[in-house]
């Protein structure tokens, strides 16, 4: 039951853009992003859908992936686009009652759910092609630049890529415990609200005893292999860009200047 | 017969693409009263199979009787089952919870309605029968010992008065005296309250000495199922699957591979010994 829970929604095939390096990947996604928001004409977004789909092809994630994120903004995206749809002054075109659709309302709410969209599954393409663990890599060695104005990058990224290490060991322990009280009767379904409340104590108590326990451990465990942060600390995997991240980033920036250009000569 | 299953199947993760398949067809039936050794390496299906038999885990094909009843009627009540079938996990002290000991073996019998009274008075037979007295009852489940606690979290299950008790792996992490101590208990359960035990182990020494059946998981699917002697028998088939026959079988066969006519029936050391000492004497 717990066990279908999967965070970092990685897709494990061997494609160009998986192979891409993390750095590139983010470096990418941010300029889709900050071009969703330049876009504001119909060829904009007519190259957009362009650069998104060429992404989707090369990644050899099935599409079902990449729209399964859009469920969870559902709500966000019926809101706004009704909003801009009814909301927006401009030239009526139908009315019912207090409520008019007009031709603006119309543009706007189309850019609006297109571009939610869009970011949505823009983002996606990164998650699904890369790790958690090279995600945190990218971030860490992207912001690096950090370190010189006193933010902790190294650790942050340490504790990242230790927390969600962590949380399918939690998952199947919490199973495990939650087996182990509903064999001794525990019933974590039936009762109002306070009751459903009171009765999570037998699952909550040893979950976190033993998360404590794991996190000793661990500190132990790194403490006698010297770990003793960034300072100096090599990796067994660097990060190497290679000649198809540059083809990647010159793409990235032919489609960025594309999509600028339109937005200054229109 | 208390339990039996039949054509079980049981497959992790349906429909996905991570599908994995944990028990293949397996039929068994455990008697009324017996004491049946289940044994298999890790990922040989026998914890999923043991979740199977008191309705934690539901098949994905096959069937599952208690006392003649299918378990997977509608209507069938589950807690109930959960009650009669007492299942011990793997390293049973991560689940102790309360602030002490009495409380925590209380736990289960509050669950199954009983009244205070009645609990404690469960509580207080759980904890003798693990062999803890009246100086453990107020103190934390967390200042005692590995084995201590793992005494508690059976007695925990215990409280329940389950007809069948199944153990998974109780003795993993333990000294060698905490083992001794908790199969001995495990086993005077079998014989003073002629309570049904399942005994989960990869350890062939353990279970030899006390189990009437021995059951050898391998891929989930069940390969051996008949008394210790004769499953020991095949140790070359289990040396294969990754596990062993107890050393003294080894002993045993290659006394014999030297021409010594030692009778190969023996699965335990006092047995051994008692043979070379007739051979001896002969």
């Amino acid at each position: 039951m717990l066990k279908d829970i999967t965070l970092g929604q990685y897709y494990p095939v061997d494609s160009k853009l998986h192979r891409l390096d993390p750095r590139t990947k983010l470096f990418g996604t941010m300029v889709f992003i900050i071009s969703l928001f330049i876009a504001n004409d119909i060829w904009a977004y007519l190259i957009a859908t362009f650069f998104l789909i060429s992404s989707i092809r090369l990644s050899q994630v099935p599409f079902k992936f990449m729209v399964r994120g859009l469920k969870a903004i559902v709500f966000l995206l019926l809101i706004s686009v009704s909003f801009n749809l009814f909301l927006t002054p401009g030239e009526p075109i139908f009315r019912l009652g207090f409520l008019k659709l007009t031709r603006e309302g119309v543009k706007i709410a189309s850019f609006m759910g297109v571009r939610l969209i869009y970011l949505v599954v823009g983002s996606s393409i990164m998650t699904l092609t890369t790790t958690p663990n090279q995600l945190t890599d990218g971030l860490e060695k992207s912001l690096g630049f950090l370190k010189k104005v006193g933010v902790p990058v190294h650790e942050v990224s340490m504790m990242m890529s230790i927390a969600l290490r962590f949380i399918p060991i939690l998952v199947e322990e919490t199973d495990k415990i939650m087996k182990a009280q509903m064999a001794r009767g525990a019933d974590f379904e039936t009762g109002n609200l306070i009751q459903k409340a009171k009765n999570m104590i037998p699952l909550l108590v040893p979950l976190f005893i033993s998360a404590f326990r794991r996190a000793t451990d661990l500190a132990m465990a790194m403490e006698a292999r010297c770990y003793r942060g960034g300072e100096g600390r090599t990796k067994m995997k660097p990060l190497r860009y290679g000649k198809q991240d540059g083809i990647a980033y010159l793409v990235c920036l032919v489609y960025l200047a594309a999509i600028a250009g339109l937005r200054i000569m229109g | 017969m208390a339990i039996k299953a039949e054509h079980l199947n049981y497959v992790y993760g349906l429909g996905t693409a991570f599908e994995q398949c944990a028990l293949k067809d397996v039929n068994l039936e455990i008697n009324d009263g017996e004491f049946v050794g289940l044994i298999g390496h890790t990922g040989s299906g026998k914890s999923t199979l043991i979740q199977h038999l008191n309705g934690l885990m539901k098949a994905t094909d096959g069937a599952i009787y208690y006392n003649g009843r299918n378990i997977y009627d509608a209507g069938y009540n589950l807690r109930a089952l959960r009650s009669k079938v007492g299942l011990v996990f793997q390293y049973p002290e991560h689940q102790l919870f309360e602030i002490n000991v009495f409380t925590d073996v209380c736990f289960g019998p509050k669950n199954q309605g009983l009244s205070r009274q009645d609990a404690e008075k469960r509580a207080r037979e759980a904890l003798t029968m693990v062999g803890l007295d009246e100086s453990f009852y107020a103190r934390s489940p967390f200042e005692l010992s590995g084995g201590q606690k793992r005494r508690v979290a059976i007695a925990g299950v215990l409280a329940m008065k389950p007809e069948v008790l199944i153990l998974d792996e109780p003795t993993a992490g333990l000294d060698p005296r905490g083992r001794d101590e908790i199969l001995d208990q495990i086993a005077q359960l079998h014989k003073e309250r002629n309570m049904t035990i399942i005994l989960v182990s990869h350890s062939m020494e353990d279970i030899a000495r006390y189990v009437d059946r021995i059951l050898v998981m391998n891929h989930g699917e069940k390969v051996f199922d008949d008394t210790p002697k004769e499953v020991f028998k095949h140790y070359k088939e289990l040396e294969a699957i990754g596990l062993a026959a107890p050393k003294i079988t080894y002993v045993v066969h290659s006394l014999r591979d030297h021409g010594v006519p030692v009778d190969d029936n023996i699965t335990t050391v006092e047995e051994a010994r008692d043979e070379i000492l007739r051979l001896l004497e002969k």
